[in-house]
């Protein structure tokens, strides 16, 4: 199991005081990091409060919480919001969000570093939200008591209000805050022995409550990276090399670019960062002139090493790699899962492939840069400011602390901005125009460029004994490391067989919760693809591919031993040993999706069937339990196939925003569906072929099946749910195939060549 | 120099006549509503309304734009929230959101002209609409609802 613990600088919340000051701004609440406080009216005075900031308080009564969170449509801002506004006991309608930029004071107070993903954001983050929500409720009790002269102990608050009962006496937090006189300094353990409302307390958290950043998303008045503006400023486009990674320019000849009305420059990128390779930006003083001036460039290139890389070369390498015993590290070793295959009475083995996959996600990569009074500030929506930020200061030869990254709202993020790529042609082309420059990839720039999910190749091989028990799994995972191409220890995870940290990113999901006595799950790095095609986390990561295997795999062994597959993962998911807990959790789950979609229980028309999926994607240690039952139509006379209905179940724990939660279970299943039909980005000579949404093609409206959706009730800590749907679709939809026609597809994405192929005549 | 009318004003602007209407709208006039998202015609993210026909601006002229009113996401209610942007809202549709003012200006172009559309017509409309996060589901169910809205407010 991969476990996060820091990155980037400490801001250990265990050390610092919680402070709440009053200004003429309003009241402040947030976290500070020196020992000895001075009067906070002092502080404020001079300046120096510049705490670990949560949300202020206007004097009007608005609640203003910062976001240190990406938010790219997964409503993480209104959830924080929801778990702060719980505790203060503000109302509904005062509570606004603020996205912040990359100052460390905004830090993850749990990873230390401005990033969003892994679904890890509201279960992070809900302890600390909450204290600091309770801790601003009592401060604004203490001080709304004492302006209406009673006791605080007999006080109490609710919808933004101190109310004492026994007088009738009411008091708005806008008056306590105008007042100015609120304020304290709690100390960390003051703050940890605030008792926190219980589940059943909850007024706002489990409410349907209107999320904060919809409304401008419907008005056009909500502001992209893309939308940002600073006077004076150029526009660039990017032109890309023939390949993926590892080109060069050798030679520009800009004269027919010069003749276009507006063409400034054409910028080669020396990218010291290396995360281009072989760019040039065209700059002009519109973005249509800079796009005719980079298709009039014509330039020279050397393809570098890498321009003879195909899906094919890496998939052959992926095999080499695989069949070599000393490859790789392994990621679970639990007894001896060789001897056990070996003493099995029956060995089954099977070989899973994932394609590579691009996020496209709608707003184009962007960024507008310039350099103001030895600064350079950049404005764009990114996942991972921290990073990002860094990139910029590297490209520049800057000290990071220079760079100042202010966010936006994401046109769709599904991991792509955790990259930072697109700040290094902007930086670098306003560098070298001296002016501000907003840089615009093309959609085919964007595609072109992807840090894609990796090509995957995964073997596995399992033994039953006579019962069709299953005794042993060797589960091998071969693929370029997106996470170890960041090039932070901190996120790499350590093998089991010591042989040093592995991409655990590449891994999870394979540490699942059956009960198999003899089960070893090896990492191993595809060094040829690491190099050719520089891959990223998309939606899901990991579990999108290994749950594809494993609950490929499930089901195989299942019919091989003549079980019901759901049985036969029921059997399985028995909460032996460690399993205790989660197993249970993850039966009920599938349970709840094989029950609701009538598995077993109608009759289904000729050539129909339903298969079953169950995952503990993301993480072993963040799981949410999440099943599928899908039901499919096949045409078994050319493999086409038709999914008619998704029906899914999902334990996540506490829910903060029921229909926040159920809007991205939709988005992420249908994800998954997209990823398994309808989305494949090809290598060829070393370059993605892909180029638009007419190559490209997620799935449309018309494509869309019927959703069942479950969310289990539970008490358990929040987890997350923008991911899992993506990885449990899969597995589903080529289970239901095989129950309806008996073809077994190996193979992302599902195509109907392969169906046919597959039937058995 | 060209002539345009757009939400009502008439802007002039400084541009080559082949320039997309987009850029136009989005950078020279900063109406940044209009979305970029592909720049071939095959997303429907930068949707504005030609005389009330629901044209992709990323594949349409500006000179071709002359003399024609144009609306855009910032215009469409003329002034209050369209019955599509309140349903919106109330359906809680925009995930990042990027998509959904070619999305809405798409479903306005549809309900000028059928009050009542079956799902199988809204499908056929919006299906050049592509929303990367998928919120497909919920776009239908607030075309309905403001379908539903406008003709109980016309009476009809």
């Amino acid at each position: 199991m991969t476990k996060i613990t820091r990155i980037g600088l400490p801001s250990d919340l265990k050390r610092r005081n919680f402070l709440i000051g009053s200004s003429a701004a309003g009241l402040a609440f947030g976290y500070v990091a020196v020992s000895g406080v001075p009067g906070i009216s002092d502080a404020l005075a001079a300046g120096k409060f510049e705490p670990t900031a949560w949300y202020s308080i206007a004097p009007d009564g608005k609640v203003t919480v910062m976001v240190g969170k990406a938010e790219m449509g997964q409503h993480v801002s209104s959830a924080m919001a929801q778990i702060v506004a719980e505790e203060l006991e503000a109302d509904w309608r005062m509570m606004n969000i603020q996205l912040v930029d990359n100052d460390p004071k905004y830090n993850d107070p749990v990873l230390g570093a401005l990033i969003t993903g892994g679904s890890w954001s509201v279960r992070m983050n809900f302890d600390a939200m909450s204290r600091a929500g309770a801790a601003g409720r009592i401060t604004l009790i203490d001080a709304g008591a004492a302006m209406m002269g009673v006791p605080a102990g007999e006080c109490r608050a609710s919808n933004s209000q101190v109310i004492h009962a026994k007088t009738g006496k009411k008091v708005s937090y806008a008056k306590i805050v105008a007042d100015g006189k609120a304020g304290k300094v709690w100390t960390a353990d003051e703050l940890k022995a605030i008792k926190l409302k219980t589940p059943d307390q909850y007024t706002l958290v489990g409410q349907s409550v209107p999320q904060l950043d919809i409304p401008p998303k419907t008005n056009g008045t909500a502001k992209y990276g893309i939308d940002a503006v600073v006077p004076g400023m150029l526009y660039g486009k990017p032109v890309v090399p023939p390949v993926r990674y590892g080109a060069t320019v050798k030679a520009v000849d800009d004269s027919a670019a010069k003749k276009v009305k507006g063409f400034v420059k054409a910028v080669t990128l020396d990218d010291k960062t290396a995360t281009t390779t072989g760019w040039v930006v065209a700059v002009a003083t519109t973005y249509p002139a800079a796009k005719q001036a980079a298709e009039a460039l014509k330039i020279t290139y050397d393809n570098g090493p890498n321009a003879k890389v195909s899906d094919q070369t890496l998939i052959d390498e992926a095999k080499r790699l695989q069949k070599a015993d000393d490859s790789g590290q392994l990621f679970v070793k639990k007894g001896d899962s060789a001897a056990a295959i070996t003493g099995a009475a029956k060995v089954m083995e099977a070989e899973y492939l994932t394609s590579i996959n691009i996020h496209a996600p709608l707003e184009p990569m962007n960024a507008l840069a310039y350099e103001k009074d030895g600064v350079w500030h950049i404005h764009t929506g990114n996942q991972f400011a921290s990073r990002t930020g860094g990139i910029a200061a590297g490209a520049l030869g800057i000290d990071p602390k220079n760079v100042v990254l202010h966010q936006y709202f994401i046109g769709g993020g599904f991991g792509r901005r955790l990259d930072g790529d697109m700040v290094v042609p902007a930086v670098l082309a306003s560098k070298a125009v001296a002016k501000p420059v907003k840089l615009i990839y093309a959609r085919e720039d964007d595609m072109a460029m992807d840090f894609t999910r990796p090509l995957t190749y995964q073997k596995v091989k399992a033994g039953l004994d006579a019962d069709g028990k299953l005794v042993g799994l060797a589960h091998d995972v071969v693929c370029a490391w997106p996470t170890a191409r960041w090039g932070i220890p901190e996120f790499l995870t350590p093998s089991v067989d010591k042989k040093g940290p592995l991409d655990g990113f590449t891994v999870n999901g394979a540490d699942f919760w059956y009960t198999v006595p003899n089960h070893q799950v090896r990492a191993i790095l595809n060094e040829l693809a690491q190099k050719a095609t520089p891959s990223g986390q998309l939606r899901s990561v990991a579990p999108g591919w290994t749950f594809w295997a494993v609950e490929s795999m499930i089901d195989e062994l299942a019919h091989a031993s003549g079980k019901d597959p759901v049985d036969y993962r029921l059997a399985l998911l028995d909460g032996a040993g460690d399993n205790a807990g989660g197993a249970k959790k993850l039966a009920n789950a599938l349970r709840t999706a094989v029950g609701r979609s009538g598995y077993g229980a109608v009759t289904l028309p000729k050539n129909s069937g339903i298969g079953v999926a169950c995952v503990s994607s993301q993480e072993r240690a963040t799981a949410t339990w999440t099943a599928c039952a899908a039901q499919v139509e096949v045409n078994p006379a050319n493999g086409e196939f038709k999914v008619n209905r998704l029906t899914l179940a999902m334990d996540l724990g506490t829910v903060v925003n029921p229909d926040g939660v159920k809007s991205q279970i939709e988005g992420s299943a249908l994800w998954g569906m997209s990823l398994a039909l309808f989305e494949k980005a090809p290598l060829e000579n070393g370059a993605l072929q892909v180029s638009n949404f007419g190559d490209y093609t997620p799935m449309r409206m018309s494509q869309m099946p019927d959703l069942d959706i479950s969310v289990i009730a539970s008490n358990d800590p929040a987890s997350g749910c923008g991911e899992p749907g993506v990885t449990v679709i899969a597995p589903a939809i080529a289970n239901a195939i095989f129950n309806a026609v008996g073809a077994r597809v190996r193979s992302l994405p599902i195509t109907a060549e392969a169906v046919k192929a597959a039937i058995k005549v | 120099m060209i002539t345009l009318t757009i939400n009502g004003q008439s802007r002039q602007v400084d541009t080559a006549d082949d320039t997309p209407l987009l850029w136009v709208i989005r950078e020279q006039l900063q109406m940044t509503g209009t979305k970029f998202g592909c720049g071939a015609g095959l997303c429907g993210a930068c949707t504005v309304h030609l005389d009330g026909v629901a044209v992709r601006s990323c594949q349409t002229a500006a000179k071709d734009a002359t003399g024609k009113k144009i609306t855009t996401i910032e215009g469409l209610g003329g002034g209050k929230p369209h019955a599509l942007q309140v349903a919106w809202e109330v359906e809680q549709v925009p995930q990042c959101g990027y998509c959904q003012s070619g999305q809405i200006m798409q479903a306005a172009s549809l309900l000028a002209k059928n009050p009542d559309p079956t799902k199988q017509e809204i499908v056929a409309h919006m299906d050049g609409n592509l929303c990367r996060c998928m919120t497909y589901g919920r776009i239908q169910r607030a075309i309905v609802r403001a379908a539903a809205d406008m003709r109980s407010k016309s009476g009809a």
